[in-house]
């Protein structure tokens, strides 16, 4: 039996809804407005809402300061490219996990994820000596490849269950059809799975975007994204908190409007496989 | 060319056997039909023969030659699915044409055998349509225009009508019947309908637990069913089997007897019994008929017979027609 759903209720919902929504939202709001004050504006207290003298100075502070088209590139190649790199090792190993499972791919893929659980900073030792020893240090296409392997398990995680959704006979009327495994792979699975193809590399991409701690740590000037970008301006006396507030707007604009177009996509993505 | 022989196939997935040592003979044109109840291994035989499935031990040889590891794709095999397998992101002129150019054919020459093949399946209507827009037949013609345009060696139908509803399926069953004596080329087709089985096959194989229980054409199999099992599957209504007093009066374990072979009559007969439930098709009338001493037998009646519910009937097998099983299930032939 359907619940009914009363007046009242749907009022109380929409409310809570938006409570919810404005209070995630809050921090981003509030580094928007802040990037709009002067400095003294910005930790006056109490703090001043809506109603400031509204100012663009920071914005053209920052340009004036920093290269931002130079981070802006940088966060591009490194999201982009880790993201690219992601879906190549990805699709075959999560084909494989799917159609041609063995009795460990459960494991395997457990394992996979427990990797996820270790705190970065443990390993960020090693990391640095290979960095170090292979001159990945401030490279884009090292921190490329740490970003990939980062975020692999949760790329194959993802390609698996799309994968897994895609029934196993049209796969194999490929192979009577004379396919490769290559064409297989190119010409009936990829297409077929390119909506779910699609939002994981989305959500890679952003992942890579906002990564922080490995951006900052293994780079210095040459290969410095946007997160690195937007830590410049946070110093420890704490003074410049309109600046900040507007490289971190600057930084996360592009991601936000990515994401905003790709709404749909993103959550059909995040939530696939769970209702049938 | 289109030979297919199987010796000494087996199948195991881990501990369970699914198919055991397996001898048996495709000939180049054939219809070959595997008929068994499900799980009796007859899908898995016909994936071992596609290449979709690696045989436990034992080798399969297409056209003569060793076959066993050569992989799906090169074997010169089509196969129809179930399911239809069709690619969804493709029309349905794309889904034809998918194997030809898998196998590097010129675009002029996809063409004009795309052309063809929807004309011969009806299908011209419907080429730049995709699946989803589809019924289930025309879907499953579709999966028989993508077998057909390759000019395999043989093709490999699994279960492909039961999808479809009943008088699409007698409609289906004719066209593939019909597409055999046109193309004259090898067909093994799997199906769990004896119906299907007798009307299409030149060579019925009886397959349950993964062992082969008889092969012959559909009438051998009728006349003649080499065993208990056999009896019992092929024919529909199914044959009566009786044991006790009157099979062990003709030196058998059991006896079977078809529902077609017996005399009814109102008046006398060698058994008498009460008719249960009736079942009329208009042409034939079933009845259930309780025998005392005998149990539940299956009869056939005219169309017409005048029996209801609680009437007395008498039956008389035809003695011709009387099949005899010793205590091993296995036929005794007299």
């Amino acid at each position: 039996m359907a619940r009914s759903v009363t007046n009242n209720r749907k009022i109380i919902n929409t409310v809570a809804a938006w409570c919810c929504g404005l209070l995630i939202f809050f921090p981003i709001l509030w580094t928007v407005i802040t990037s709009f004050k002067t400095e003294a504006q910005a930790i006056s207290n109490p703090p001043v809402f809506l109603f400031f003298d509204w100012t663009l100075d920071n914005y053209s502070v920052v340009m004036e300061r920093s290269n931002y088209a130079r981070f802006l590139m940088n966060s591009i190649f490194i999201a982009g490219g880790s993201t690219l790199l992601g879906i190549l090792i990805g699709v075959p190993a999560a084909w494989s996990m799917a159609f041609v499972p063995s009795n460990k791919t459960k494991d395997i893929l457990l394992w996979m994820l427990s990797t996820k659980m270790l705190p970065a900073v443990g390993v960020l030792y090693p990391i640095y000596l290979i960095f170090i020893k292979l001159g990945l240090l401030d490279s884009r296409v090292g921190l490329m490849i740490v970003l990939m392997l980062i975020n692999l398990p949760i790329i194959i995680w993802m390609l698996y269950t799309y994968f897994k959704e895609i029934p196993v006979d049209i796969l194999e009327a490929a192979r009577m059809d004379g396919a490769s495994l290559k064409s297989e792979i190119l010409y009936v699975l990829t297409p077929m799975a390119l909506p779910g193809i699609a939002s994981t590399m989305l959500l890679n991409f952003i992942l890579a975007w906002n990564e922080a701690f490995w951006t900052l740590n293994l780079t210095a000037a040459k290969a410095a994204p946007l997160t690195a970008f937007i830590a410049s301006y946070s110093s420890p006396e704490g003074l410049f908190y309109a600046k900040l507030s507007a490289a971190s707007t600057m930084a996360i604009a592009p991601i936000l409007i990515l994401g905003w177009f790709s709404q749909k996509q993103l959550v059909r993505g995040l939530t696939f496989g769970a209702v049938k | 060319m289109g030979s297919i022989t199987l010796r000494q196939v087996t199948k195991s997935f881990g501990d369970v056997d699914v198919i055991l040592p397996i001898d048996l003979q495709v000939d180049d044109g054939e219809f070959v039909v595997f008929v068994g109840p499900s799980g009796c291994g007859k899908s898995t035989l016909l994936r071992l023969i596609a290449g979709l499935e690696d045989v436990t031990s034992g080798t399969i040889e297409i056209n003569g030659k060793d076959a066993t590891n050569i992989p799906p794709a090169k074997r010169g095999l089509a196969m129809v699915f179930q399911s239809y397998a069709l690619y969804p992101h493709m029309t349905v002129r794309k889904n034809i044409a998918f194997p030809l150019k898998m196998a590097k054919l010129g675009k002029a020459e996809i063409n004009r055998k795309v052309t063809d093949a929807a004309e011969v399946l009806n299908l011209t209507d419907y080429l730049d349509r995709r699946p989803g827009q589809l019924s289930g037949g025309q879907r499953q013609r579709v999966a028989i225009g993508r077998s057909i345009v390759r000019e395999p060696d043989a093709f490999l139908f699994d279960e492909p009508l039961s999808n479809l509803d009943a008088a699409l399926r007698g409609n289906m069953r004719l066209e593939i019947a019909e597409l055999h004596q046109t193309l004259a080329t090898t067909m093994v087709y799997v199906t769990h309908d004896q119906v299907e089985a007798m009307t299409m096959a030149d060579k019925i194989v009886v397959l349950q637990a993964g062992v082969i229980e008889q092969v012959g054409s559909p009438l051998e199999l009728y006349r003649e069913p080499a065993n208990i099992f056999v009896a019992g599957f092929i024919g529909s209504p199914a044959m009566n089997l009786i044991e006790g007093e009157h099979a062990t009066n003709r030196d058998a374990k059991t006896i079977g007897i078809r529902p077609e072979h017996f005399n009814i009559s109102l008046e006398s007969g060698e058994w008498r019994g009460k008719v249960g439930v009736s079942e009329h098709l208009g042409s034939d009338t079933f009845l259930r008929v309780d025998v005392q001493g005998v149990g539940m037998l299956t009869v056939r009646a005219d169309g017409d017979f005048p029996a209801r519910h609680g009437d007395e009937v008498w039956l008389t097998p035809d003695p011709e027609r009387i099949h005899r099983f010793d205590d091993a299930g296995l036929r005794i032939n007299s």
